[in-house]
């Protein structure tokens, strides 16, 4: 039953894979396989693989994809267009051969009744897997764990960045940004703590420089792109007015001063 | 069925040499002596410098001059020797060395002094030194003298080592020799292109004759297992009726290339453009001969074969007519010689391929024509020594009041080759043309005929040459008699040919050749021997006399008409032999190798340069294959799995 | 049980055709996973089918392994990036003709 309500999903989520443009749209069909996978697993009666693949598929290595994703670039989509001639085509044609052969060859197969993991599981699933793990499957487990380290180690070593300059040290460092100031006049120093310059806690409101000026990195750039940031003069007024109405003359007092609650 | 079931065995000499003693122990410097004579004129003229050099030049031809001499003077000698031996001792061997030893295969230097190299020699060394000191006058103004006595030695030393041979690759050794020399001989005067062209004419068209005598080695070998004529005429009898005709007709190709017989005589009227010493020596009295002497001393084979002798009688009758028609239309002095040489030596194969009947006459002919022929070349020489080297007869004319000693020798010559009776010419062609006639009809009327031809030619060369009047010549010619040192040899060589005939006195020549040829048995000629004698002088008269007519009364033009018969025309195309040649031959061959080469450039390179570029150009078609893109892999990979998982199931299914 | 094979065979399949067909390197790699993923399905539905723990056994190491070369995949195709600034598969492709 729950094969026939999962069957589906999966074989949908698969094809989709074949046919979304972005990749992490992929990714996530892709995760949508596994944990179907997962319960499967779990109606054939193998518990600790349903946990397994749960946690070390789909919670570690689709992760994984979804890292190198955002590292690669996750705007990256395919284009729809086929650069190799045939390719799509012949792809599909000999794909679906396989499919058939393989589905037509296995259907003609006659398994019987399945004679279940009843007897194979006493004492519990993860227990049995154990014994069979440790005793017959141990060399092969020893290797695996070996292979594990090479990967590790491998990925280190594959990720390493060379480094082709040498470090630029705390006074190149602040030399650098005296050049930069001179030449465009560049902000000097450290900047100030977020709310410093704030007028308001509106996002699309930028913050004031002490020369009056608006900061524009105070705003995301987004908002800059969709252009709703709202000027500073617009926000003066409106401070302006706001004073007025709580009887304050905007043109003698520069600074609101908290009313002492005394 | 070998013939020994018919005829008995002791009718085919068999050759058994005795071991060489006192003086045939002397053998061997015969032909050392020439030899010697060649190394010293040629390396010697090469290796001297200075007054050496010139010294050289000067002597160098009496010193090829007096080895050749000298070899007479030995042949004499032991002639004299074997003469005072009797009939059964009179082959002698001499072994001088090991030459090879291959396989089954084991060749000597092994020399044969029998009656037949006995004559031989004293006409090779004889008129050999007789040329030589003619030469030594004739070639006095030319530079390279002392080279060319050189290769006349060599030539000498080649041609005894010919007919001293003991067995058929000794002989081989010679007839290769004597091929070279007559090489260099003939293109002596190299800045000639006719002379080098004419060289190696002659000698490619004798190198298809040597095939000939190479296969008969090689399966006389197979054969008999060996090549000696000692071994070999004991087992003819063994061998099968096949075998023997393949011999005997490829030595007879072998001796068509030699002596200028048709299908092979377009050579030797080329051969003219040597010094005529070298025409005399090599194209009529030695070199030519050749063949007849390997048909003679192969008797053992030819007898033994009916098939080859008819093909010997057959190519024997067709050269006779031939060289005599050539020789009717030629204006060149010494290709008119030549055409009769081509004749002659017809004759001397007609009389070969008659059986034992004809081999003593044959022999005996080639030692008169040896007499008269290379005293008429040496005449031609001295007449055109006289005319500054003109050959042509157009424009000779009355030179027997100015050169009387060449007029009279020359006159002794021709009188002796026309059959006059008495002369020596006269005996050995009228026993010729019996032996013929008591063969055949046909053959012996070729014969005849022939020698009415020889007479008009030689007629109508004399009458060119020596009678008429002085209006035919070139302007500035001033005929003179030669010098004595040209003019004694040819006295000798007109004596020679005037008393030749004493050879036949008490059959001599058959007697004395018997142990090498054997007895003919006694054949009735068809007609008396006096009436056929008389038909023979009648047939050469009326040949002078239509000479006397057609030449001799009327008036000779100076440049040779145009408007002739076919037969002239024909005659003086070779009887379009050349034409032949170049159609059957030389055209095949030329389009042959031309095929071949383009075969090779296109064909065979073709298909390696274009297998090459075959598989380029599918590997250049195929390398589009790797375009770099990892899904277009891992499409064929799951196109391959896909295979696999396909095949599995039929197999599984099946 | 044959349900749950069959599932996994067409899981597989459309794993295959997503592996030749997109272009992202990453999201061709999260293919290769629905493919191990199918492998592992059929795995545990044999066990089941057999009575026997061998299956979850082998799904279990073909987890640890994915894992493993999860890892290492991605780092190379982080490092691709950085340097080619491109996360398509057919960038990389010069070791052709």
């Amino acid at each position: 039953m729950t094969f026939w309500i999962l069957a589906p999903i999966m074989v949908a989520a698969a094809l989709g894979i074949l046919f979304v443009r972005k990749a992490v749209h992929a990714a996530l069909l892709l995760a949508v396989v596994m944990m179907g996978l997962a319960v499967l697993y779990a109606v054939l009666e193998a518990p600790f693989l349903f946990a397994v693949q749960i946690i070390v598929y789909t919670g570690a290595i689709l992760m994984l994809f979804l890292f190198v994703l955002m590292l690669v670039g996750v705007d990256a989509s395919d284009s729809v267009v086929e650069t190799i001639k045939g390719q799509r085509a012949l792809a599909t044609i000999l794909g679906l051969i396989l499919g058939l052969v393989l589905v037509t060859g296995l259907s003609q197969v006659t398994l019987g009744t399945a004679v279940g993991l009843e007897e194979a599981n006493t004492g519990g699933n993860i227990e049995q897997l154990a014994n069979i793990l440790f005793s017959r499957y141990v060399f092969a487990f020893e290797a695996t764990s070996a292979l594990l380290i090479t990967a590790a180690v491998g990925a280190m070593v594959l990720a390493h960045r060379e480094r082709l300059t040498p470090k630029a040290t705390q006074a190149s460092m602040a030399a650098q940004r005296m050049r930069d100031y001179a030449e465009s006049g560049k902000h000097l120093g450290p900047l100030a703590a977020p709310g410093v310059y704030a007028r308001h806690n509106a996002v699309d409101t930028p913050a004031l420089l002490p020369d009056g000026t608006p900061s524009e990195s105070s705003v995301s750039r987004v908002l800059a792109a969709r252009g709703v940031v709202r000027s500073a003069p617009a926000l003066a007024d409106d401070i302006d007015e706001v004073q007025r109405q709580l009887g304050h003359d905007p043109a003698t007092q520069d600074v609101p001063v908290e009313e002492d609650p005394r | 069925m070998t013939l020994d079931a018919i005829l008995p065995a002791a009718e085919i000499p068999v050759v058994h040499p005795a071991a060489a003693e006192g003086v045939f122990t002397w053998l061997w410097l015969i032909i050392a002596l020439p030899l010697a004579g060649a190394v010293v004129l040629l390396l010697g003229g090469a290796l001297a410098r200075g007054t050496l050099k010139s010294g050289m030049d000067k002597v160098g031809p009496w010193i090829g001059t007096a080895t050749v001499a000298g070899s007479f003077l030995l042949s004499l000698t032991l002639f004299i020797s074997l003469l005072g031996r009797g009939e059964e001792e009179r082959q002698i061997g001499q072994h001088l060395f090991t030459w090879f030893e291959v396989g089954g295969l084991n060749v000597g230097m092994d020399l044969l002094y029998d009656p037949l190299a006995a004559l031989f020699l004293l006409l090779i060394t004889g008129v050999g030194s007789l040329i030589h000191l003619y030469s030594i006058g004739y070639m006095e103004h030319d530079d390279r003298r002392r080279r060319f006595f050189g290769y006349l030695n060599i030539f000498v030393a080649a041609m005894l080592v010919l007919v001293l041979g003991a067995n058929y690759l000794v002989v081989f050794l010679g007839w290769e020799g004597v091929g070279l020399a007559s090489y260099l001989l003939i293109g002596f005067w190299q800045h000639k292109h006719s002379a080098a062209a004419a060289a190696k004419k002659a000698f490619v068209i004798n190198r298809v004759g040597d095939i000939g005598l190479s296969l008969a080695v090689a399966l006389m070998f197979t054969t008999f297992g060996t090549t000696d004529f000692a071994a070999i005429s004991e087992q003819t009898g063994g061998a099968s009726q096949t075998t023997l005709n393949l011999l005997g007709l490829l030595l007879l190709l072998a001796a068509c290339g030699k002596s200028a017989q048709v299908p092979l005589q377009s050579w030797l009227l080329d051969a003219m453009e040597g010094p005529t010493p070298v025409s005399a020596l090599i194209h009529a009295a030695t070199m030519v001969t050749a063949g007849v002497y390997l048909v003679v001393r192969s008797n053992f084979i030819y007898e033994l074969t009916p098939v080859a002798q008819t093909a010997v009688v057959i190519v024997a009758t067709v050269t006779l007519l031939w060289g005599a028609i050539l020789g009717c239309a030629k204006d060149d002095i010494k290709k008119a010689l030549a055409g009769s040489t081509m004749s002659q030596i017809g004759y001397m194969m007609l009389a070969a391929g008659l059986g034992v009947a004809g081999y003593p006459f044959a022999i005996f002919h080639l030692l008169t024509h040896g007499f008269f022929k290379a005293n008429m070349f040496l005449g031609a020489g001295s007449v055109m020594h006289g005319m500054n080297d003109d050959v042509d007869m157009r424009h000779y004319g009355d030179l027997r009041k100015y050169m009387p000693v060449t007029f009279l020798t020359f006159a002794m010559g021709y009188l002796a080759i026309i059959g006059f009776p008495g002369f020596s010419g006269f005996w050995s062609k009228d026993k010729i043309i019996e032996t013929a006639l008591a063969d055949s009809w046909i053959v012996g009327l070729c014969a005849l005929a022939g020698a009415g031809i020889t007479g008009f030619y030689m007629t109508r060369l004399m009458l060119m040459t020596f009678f008429g009047d002085d209006s035919r010549w070139e302007k500035g010619v001033h005929p003179h008699e030669s010098p004595k040192v040209m003019t004694v040899p040819l006295i000798v060589l007109a004596a020679l040919s005037v008393l030749g005939g004493v050879l036949l006195l008490g059959d001599f020549v058959v007697e004395f050749l018997a142990p090498v040829t054997g007895h003919a048995p006694h054949h009735e000629p068809p007609l008396p021997a006096i009436v056929i004698t008389l038909m023979v002088v009648g047939v050469v008269a009326l040949g002078v006399a239509a000479a006397w007519f057609l030449v001799g009364e009327k008036e000779i033009p100076r440049e040779a008409p145009t408007e002739v018969s076919f037969a002239t025309r024909a005659a003086r195309a070779d009887l379009y032999g050349d034409a032949i040649n170049d159609a059957l031959v030389v055209s095949p061959g030329r389009s042959l190798a031309t095929g071949l080469a383009s075969f090779d450039r296109f064909g065979v390179d073709g298909v390696i340069e274009g297998g090459s570029a075959g598989v380029g150009a599918i590997s250049g078609a195929l390398r589009r294959v790797q375009n770099g893109f990892v899904r277009s892999y891992a499409l064929s990979l799951l196109g391959g799995a896909l295979l696999v998982v396909l095949a599995l199931l039929a197999v599984n299914l099946t | 049980m044959t349900q749950y094979v069959v599932l996994s065979a067409i899981l597989f399949t459309i794993g295959c055709i997503g592996v030749l067909t997109r272009r992202n390197a990453i999201v061709v790699f999260m293919c290769i996973e629905l493919m191990l993923n199918a492998c592992n399905l059929a795995l545990v539905a044999f066990a089941k089918q057999h009575g026997n723990l061998d299956g979850q056994i082998a799904a279990f190491f073909v987890m640890v392994v994915a894992a493993a070369e999860v890892v290492i995949g991605l780092a190379i195709i982080m490092t691709i990036f950085r340097t080619r600034r491109s996360a398509s598969v057919d960038d990389a492709s010069l070791l052709k003709y």
